[in-house]
């Protein structure tokens, strides 16, 4: 693990820090359709805070939520203040007056769902970054996802924006890439500039582990046909087609609370609180970070590795394959920042 | 008068025949229309509103078939589908106002397919208990089969009254069954 010190000093000279993506488009190398570029090393920064949980409440609270945000944020981009640091990550994308898109997750019902308080706070800073509230889109499956996490349906564009697929519709063009024939949600293709990937940590039944890149199924019309074989190489098929590639980025990992059993739905039986916000460029990294956290809760439960359970996450290595060079999985080329 | 007061009597007789035989027919189309529910009680295991102390049914019940699984569980719906998934119910809940609850109920092919669910991912921390044919249950959640039903209910909460409140909820679906 590298010191926060180290870290700023690579993100100074641009090798670790802001994307992969948006580093290969300034380098002019970054027109292989769908594919990111691999550095040489990919950052995570994990910020943690044991005391977000108060005793005994099962949501985490508002103040230190954004605190840790703003910790979690201020050490991806190097700036010392948060809003100087929204600023920094909106330019990347040039979406100043665009439409900012928040992706959630709220899939697994309110007990394992992005967390609302997360969304406010990022939505508080953006707006706090010059972002007019109507151009914050927060966005899911449907919504019934949305409100699962505690959000409130709306679609008055002087306020900030609120609705599923389900109402937006899905293009009727399909894109194709690998076995990943699909439908991308309008809001993706038609409304947002750049997108903000929310997704909540959680074991998942078919493919192991759910986190960055298995989020982007919630931005199909039909994500069952993707489900064959663990989710390979479906998830990384996917995360290669250039509506994702082109409109996504950056991934805020909601990993307050997670499952690490019987996933992707609540089971309060096997909830636990890592208390952490999870952030990178790097969204293969990011998922092999996600997978050594919920395998060394498995460990601490007494419950079988991903591998012996007969579902380990075999996408994220299919990611990482020179087929698709989505990001570094490698942990010889990780770099973990705590803060 | 006395032809006068027999035909009055008469004629109230057979008004009151008449209510009665309407009153009749009414509880009888009552009590059709509630054994018509008992015999699809499959199609709708769950608990109105009352029924049960301090349970409110917060939500139309939503129902998908084994193809559209996926809709409400995503990737979960795999493990569904390999064990023989028919279709699926559930509905939301709440306890006094507060305590929030789901109950989803999922029709398998047989009772082997239920059992295969209610395996998954037990815990040392799972409590035997008589619901069904074979029951479980966890702080904040029960699951129990029985015959080819699978049912799992999960409150989003953890109080002092969740585990017993939960428990009276499942025996009212259980009874639905």
């Amino acid at each position: 693990m590298r010191s926060r010190r180290e870290f700023l000093k690579d993100a100074a000279t641009g090798a670790a820090m802001l994307g992969s993506s948006a580093a290969a488009n300034a380098m002019g190398i970054g027109g292989m359709l769908g594919q990111r570029v691999q550095l040489a090393k990919s950052s995570v920064i994990i910020a943690r805070d044991s005391q977000l949980h108060s005793q005994g409440a099962s949501k985490p609270d508002e103040k230190r939520t954004l605190d840790l945000l703003d910790r979690a944020i201020t050490a991806y981009t190097g700036h010392a203040n948060p809003v100087d640091s929204w600023k920094h990550i909106i330019a990347q994308k040039r979406a100043q007056n665009q439409v900012i898109g928040l992706k959630t997750n709220g899939l697994g019902g309110q007990g394992i769902s992005t967390h609302a308080v997360l969304v406010v706070a990022i939505a508080e800073r953006l707006q706090q970054a010059g972002v007019k509230a109507g151009n914050i889109l927060v966005w899911d499956r449907n919504a019934r996802d949305l409100e699962a996490c505690g959000l409130t349906i709306n679609s008055n564009p002087a306020r900030i924006r609120c609705y599923g697929s389900d109402s937006a519709g899905f293009e009727d063009a399909i894109q194709n890439w690998g076995t990943a024939h699909p439908r991308f949600s309008r809001i993706l293709t038609r409304e947002c500039a750049m997108v903000i990937n929310l997704p909540i940590l959680k074991d998942h039944s078919g493919a192991g582990v759910t986190f960055a890149m298995k989020n982007m199924y919630g931005v199909v019309e039909r994500p069952q046909d993707l489900h064959a074989n663990g989710c390979n190489p479906g998830v990384a098929d996917l995360n290669c087609c250039p509506a994702i590639r082109e409109k996504f980025w950056l991934t805020i990992g909601d990993a307050m609370s997670s499952v690490y059993e019987g996933g992707p739905g609540f089971r309060p039986e096997h909830l636990w609180y890592p208390n952490t916000l999870m952030v990178s460029d790097d969204w293969v990294a990011l998922d092999q970070i996600a997978w050594n956290t919920i395998e060394k809760k498995r460990a601490e439960a007494g419950l079988a590795t991903l591998e012996a359970a007969g579902r380990p996450p075999r996408y994220i290595a299919t990611a990482a394959d020179a087929d698709h060079r989505l990001g570094v999985n490698d942990p010889k080329r990780l770099h973990v920042v705590e803060v | 008068m006395t032809r006068t007061k027999k035909a009055l009597t008469l004629g109230v007789f057979v008004a009151l025949v008449a209510l009665g035989a309407i009153a009749g027919c009414k509880n009888r189309s009552i009590a059709t229309l509630s054994s018509g529910m008992d015999a699809h009680s499959n199609a709708d295991p769950f608990p109105a509103s009352g029924v049960i102390d301090g349970w409110v049914k917060t939500d139309e019940t939503r129902t998908y078939k084994a193809d559209d699984l996926w809709q409400y569980i995503d990737g979960d719906a795999e493990q569904y589908l390999r064990a023989g998934v028919v279709s699926a119910a559930t509905s939301g809940y709440k306890f006094h106002g507060q305590l929030e609850a789901v109950v989803d109920v999922y029709t398998m092919k047989d009772a082997a397919g239920a059992q295969k669910i209610l395996e998954t991912g037990l815990t040392k921390e799972a409590k035997t208990v008589a619901l069904g044919d074979e029951g479980t249950q966890y702080a904040q959640s029960v699951i129990f089969r029985k015959g080819p039903a699978l049912v799992r209910i999960v409150a989003y909460e953890n109080t002092p009254e969740t585990s017993q409140a939960l428990l009276n909820l499942a025996h009212a679906v259980e009874a639905k069954l």
